[in-house]
């Protein structure tokens, strides 16, 4: 509630809050000598880090499917979005490279969604947005847009780019030069850290209204029926309608 | 491996150029009712939607892995007992590896 109504009066001030940004940036600077680490940051360190992790099962993966350790390094650090690289390795293992290509890049439309919602969140020009732009991932888009405000959202989704990126990128190499089979993520309960984390972000959206109740859960089942259809990845891009169904029942409810 | 390298760098400049479409759509589409709303609920249906997958999904197929549903439902716990997102993943994370652990699940 809480979280809807500030994002209400942030909307409203937008024009104002543009003319306001010297001060704010000024009150920024002062925020961030008083306090080491807020906790949007550290809440996005930790999830970065947990996260990241996961990068060795897709370089062990990547490995295993033809390509090599430049290979899978480089799409780590440039395509930088989990499931269109697990769908591109795929491909070079069963052929189909042009196809493959293809359904991989069609898997990273869901970050255009993102975007969609964050270039108000962000406010982002320049450099700043062509840089920006490369950190939107499902984990940092979750934890920006569980914070209270603007600036805690920037301050999040920084922390969660930064250390998602470092990690995942590390653990991408070590995947693929074979320290995967040193130990496994599951043991440490590591492949629960997503979809807990997930859970746990859009909890507070979840609580303030049925609408937002109605479109998760509507999205949830859209996704698991799906599954066993369609390629990974795809189920998750379809779940998009429950938010289209959503915004079609009830416009009026739009804050304007 | 040409073809690899082709595909992996089109690959990356075609997720590379999603993300920076989403990101600079003009604000005049955004100011419409119906696409504000969409793009607000959007990150809210994806999510759900990831969550359910990555718990109760491993690839194409639907499995039960005790351990990590047992994992879920401790981070349902501690949200409902509105626990900081820290220890909600702490709770989630430890659940599962101390059932693995133990051989329980």
């Amino acid at each position: 509630m809480r979280n809807r109504a500030e994002g209400q009066a942030e909307r409203a001030g937008g024009d104002q809050e543009r003319a306001g940004g010297e001060a704010k940036r000024a009150g920024r600077q002062q925020e961030r000598a008083g306090r080491a680490l807020s906790r949007p940051a550290r809440d996005g360190l930790l999830l970065g880090l947990a996260v990241g992790t996961s990068g060795l099962a897709f370089g062990a993966a990547a490995a295993s499917d033809g390509l090599s350790t430049a290979q899978a390094c480089a799409l780590s650090l440039l395509a930088y979005t989990g499931a269109s690289q697990f769908a591109l390795a795929g491909a070079v293992a069963g052929g189909g490279l042009v196809a493959g290509t293809a359904g991989a890049v069609l898997l990273g439309s869901r970050n255009a969604l993102y975007g969609l919602r964050l270039a108000g969140l962000l406010r982002v020009r320049g450099p700043g947005r062509l840089l920006a732009a490369h950190g939107i991932t499902d984990e940092s888009t979750a934890l920006a847009l569980a914070q209270p405000d603007a600036a805690a959202a920037r301050s999040g989704f920084r922390a969660t780019f930064a250390a998602l990126y470092v990690t995942w990128n590390l653990a991408t190499l070590a995947g693929a030069v074979g320290a995967g089979r040193l130990g496994s993520a599951q043991s440490f309960g590591l492949d629960v850290v997503g979809p807990a984390a997930f859970l746990a972000l859009i909890w507070p959206r979840l609580r303030a209204g049925r609408a937002e109740r109605g479109v998760g859960l509507l999205g949830a089942t859209i996704a698991v029926a799906a599954t066993p259809f369609l390629p990974s990845g795809v189920p998750v891009i379809l779940a998009a309608m429950a938010a289209l169904a959503g915004a079609l029942a009830v416009p009026r409810a739009a804050p304007r | 491996m040409t073809g690899t390298w082709a595909a992996v760098l089109a690959t990356a400049a075609g997720c590379y150029g999603l993300k920076l479409a989403g990101l600079t759509i003009p604000r005049r589409v955004l100011d419409r009712p119906v696409v504000r709303r969409f793009a607000e609920l959007v990150p809210v249906a994806l999510l759900a939607a990831l969550t359910a997958v990555q718990t109760v999904g491993s690839g194409q197929s639907l499995s039960i892995d005790p351990a990590r549903l047992a994992g879920l439902s401790a981070a349902v716990i501690a949200l409902l007992v509105r626990a900081p997102f820290l220890a909600v993943i702490v709770a989630a994370a430890g659940t599962a590896a101390a059932l693995r652990a133990l051989g329980v699940a």
